[in-house]
């Protein structure tokens, strides 16, 4: 039995609760109210004194590199990472070697989670055999096997004849396609934003419309298909007035963004910064407005991590050289507190739908809530603490932060999960 | 004076105090024995991933006329096609006791990586579409002998902008000293917020009239196949300097390009050889440039405290 004492509770923007305690017995929750009754024989007792109580994390785009590339991060680390982070669902991108293409694979990734992970670990299947945007993968047999989603993340399905069968195909089996949208024409060679950084630093420049345009493509052939199309990690302001528009149009479309797009501007790249270079590039103050402004009115419907280690010797290289990506999962919570609620005035309760309600309706998952009869999944965090980026506390396996050196506010100190404590104050316990 | 890595981090007080050495250096390239002790005992490494014989010969000869001892490692013979990390190959130099790298590469800001991960001083030859920052000091050095003066000129870059290490160093190193800075190029080949800079001119004519000095810049016929220009007959047309733009320049304006020049592509043989055509002159002043750079990269009392 777990009794956390005096906490605030969040649910949604609407859902709070004035200070109440929880008792947990088992994997649920067993009440809600003031002052149940104190056993320190028989529970762990918790005081959230002046901290908040949410329910857990769920994030659907994240890299765990397992199989093939271990020594970036595994599926064992990956999940203690989005766990420190306050994640107890993540759905891993198939492009790991050999690819999520198949049901052996899709099997492959629920038996090692099963076997390593103390979170939730949800396979997304790829859209194409071998990633090639080619053929396509047997969706139905990894949904079968336990895909929550399709997609070739890291790769844009150029051919639209291809990605069109996508979608209709994704239908019989009520799977969404997410998209990771790029035209490799537009972006080739192309490493940081094409605009103000490029031009200084003389980095080659991946335009905006290298987003959009597939972004437009594909809202279209969603419209056409009437599948359910996901667009991931976007970017622009011009791609969140395409979906604003998609969604007018009664597209059946859901959109994400990630904490580094909504808080960190193309100038991360001066210095030629190998940790700032992520695919899509990080753009400009504008994007940033858009993107905010996006989640205010609910056209980007939830924050994904696209958690994406990479090895030291893949980032102290040539800029060219370099890998794209940043880890995302230990600081995701705390940039969308400093850069969201501090700076933009969010309600904090839009943040637990951004990160718990949000993505699991995109997956088709119930939402977590911290309730009487509810599932044991929930996070404390304390919105006051104020923390550096610092290499030596991250929990991933690499250290490949674009907020290394940045100063958050708010921390996720203790994390619960089926009713087990995971992390406490700070300290992960598994 | 560390490194030379870009004059857009460099001060005005650096650049004249380079410009000024270089003036010194000039006169030791006009005497008979072209030899001085500054760099006794110093190894000078140039290593260069892109072929560039000007812009390697003139570092040699710098450091040659100053005494050092000159290596240079050509890449397609090095460890770099077996699969050596560039930072690999930073630590093998280290070992061999260099003291000054001087660096070509394709990349932009490869010269700025090795800084970080090196002790000794890092000069940069040319990185990628970023910098060449000793090609903008050596067409400063230029226009001051010629014009006594670097400030308050009018000055258009012509050519391909967007790809250009020569323009980009030309306009942060020229943007220090109040001078009125033209771009012109074909539109593909002008980057974005480059107006933040630069005047963005609408026409050749309108760029070149009235201007002290033009920097014509070099253009890579490869740009073609990327979509960027059209034909060589088409860009001479409407972007080279031919005849036509003697009725829009004086006698005094200075005419510079950093070489090799496409003959009949971005300029005539007729604009070449006019008085005011300072392109064989930038050669040798390449030359006392890079002495005074690499002089004062070597002095533990350099601009950098
Ligand atoms: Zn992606």
């Amino acid at each position: 039995m777990i009794l956390i004492k005096n906490a605030q509770i969040i649910n949604s923007i609407d859902d709070k609760l004035e200070k109440a305690d929880i008792l947990i017995v088992d994997d649920r929750i067993e009440r809600i109210g003031k002052d149940i009754e104190e056993n320190p024989d028989k529970m762990t007792i918790i005081d959230a004194s002046g901290k908040y109580v949410m329910p857990s994390f769920t994030d659907i785009h994240c890299h765990l590199r397992e199989p093939g590339f271990e020594y970036k991060e595994d599926i064992k680390s990956g999940s203690r990472a989005a766990l420190a982070g306050g994640f107890t669902t993540i759905c891993c991108m198939p492009n790991t070697n050999p690819p999520v293409d198949n049901r052996a694979m899709v099997a492959y990734i629920k038996y090692r989670a099963k076997e390593v992970s103390p979170i939730e670990v949800l396979p997304v299947g790829a859209i194409t055999k071998g990633l090639l945007g080619e053929e396509l993968a047997e969706i139905g047999f990894m949904k079968q096997e336990g895909a929550i989603a399709i997609s070739d993340d890291g790769k844009s399905v150029m051919n639209a004849n291809i990605m069109r069968n996508a979608l209709l195909y994704s239908k019989d089996f009520s799977i969404p396609v997410i998209s990771h949208c790029e035209d490799t024409n537009l972006s080739e060679g192309g490493q940081i934003n094409l605009g103000y950084v490029s031009t200084i630093t003389g980095l080659r420049g991946i335009p905006r419309e290298a987003e959009s345009t597939i972004v437009a493509r594909d809202i279209l052939l969603a419209k056409e298909t009437k599948a359910h199309l996901h667009i991931t990690h976007v970017s622009t302001k011009e791609s969140v007035r395409l979906i604003k528009m998609a969604k007018e149009w009664g597209v059946n479309v859901t959109a994400d963004t990630c904490p580094h797009y909504i808080s960190l501007t193309e100038d991360e790249v001066l210095g030629f910064n190998t940790n700032a270079k992520v695919n899509p590039p990080l753009r400009t103050q504008e994007d940033i407005e858009a993107l905010i402004e996006g989640l205010k009115e609910g056209v980007i419907d939830c924050i994904t991590t696209d958690h994406a280690p990479h090895h030291k010797d893949e980032k102290n290289v040539e800029f060219n050289l370099a890998a794209s990506g940043t880890i995302g999962f230990e600081t995701a919570f705390s940039v969308l507190f400093t850069y969201l609620v501090e700076k933009n005035g969010f309600d904090i309760g839009k943040i637990v739908e951004l990160l718990n309600h949000n993505p699991r309706k995109i997956i088709g998952f119930y939402p977590y809530f911290v309730k009487e009869g509810e599932k044991a999944n929930l996070v404390i965090v304390d919105l006051k603490k104020k923390w550096e980026v610092k290499e030596e506390n991250i929990v991933s396996k690499s250290k490949n932060s674009v907020f290394l050196g940045k100063l958050l506010t708010s921390y996720v100190e203790t994390v619960i999960y089926n009713g087990k404590i995971l992390k406490k104050d700070g300290v992960l316990s598994c | 004076m560390k490194h030379l890595l870009g004059l857009r981090e460099l001060s005005k007080e650096d650049i004249i105090k380079i410009l000024n050495l270089a003036k010194d250096m000039k006169t030791i390239l006009k005497s008979e024995t072209k030899k001085t002790p500054h760099l006794q005992g110093y190894s000078v490494v140039t290593l260069f991933y892109e072929n560039s014989t000007r812009t390697r010969t003139s570092f040699e000869l710098a450091a040659k006329f100053m005494s050092a001892n000159t290596t240079s490692i050509s890449v397609q013979t090095s460890s770099v096609q077996k699969g050596e990390s560039l930072l690999d190959t930073i630590k093998t130099l280290e070992a061999l006791k260099t003291d000054v790298l001087i660096v070509r590469h394709s990349v932009s800001g490869v010269p700025h990586f090795i800084a970080k991960n090196c002790s000794f001083s890092v000069i940069n030859a040319g990185d990628g579409m970023n910098e060449h920052p000793t090609q903008a000091l050596l067409d400063m050095f230029t226009i001051r002998e010629r014009l006594r003066t670097i400030e308050k000129l009018k000055i258009a870059i012509i050519g391909d902008i967007l790809h250009s290490r020569v323009a980009r160093s030309n306009i942060w190193g020229l943007s220090k000293f109040d001078n009125q800075i033209t771009v012109f190029g074909p539109q593909t080949l002008i980057p974005p917020y480059i107006e933040n800079f630069a005047y963005v001119a609408s026409s050749l004519e309108e760029a070149v009239s009235g201007k002290d000095v033009i920097i014509d810049l070099r253009i890579q016929l490869e740009r073609q196949k990327r979509g960027f220009i059209t034909s060589k007959q088409e860009y001479y047309k409407f972007y080279g300097l031919n005849e036509d733009i003697m009725r829009y320049i004086s006698g005094s304006t200075l005419i510079m390009h950093p070489g090799p020049v496409n003959r009949g592509v971005e300029i005539s043989s007729e604009v070449m050889q006019l008085p005011n055509s300072t392109i064989e002159e930038q050669v040798t002043n390449g030359i006392a440039v890079r002495m005074a750079v690499l002089y004062l990269c070597t002095r533990k009392e350099g601009i950098y405290r």
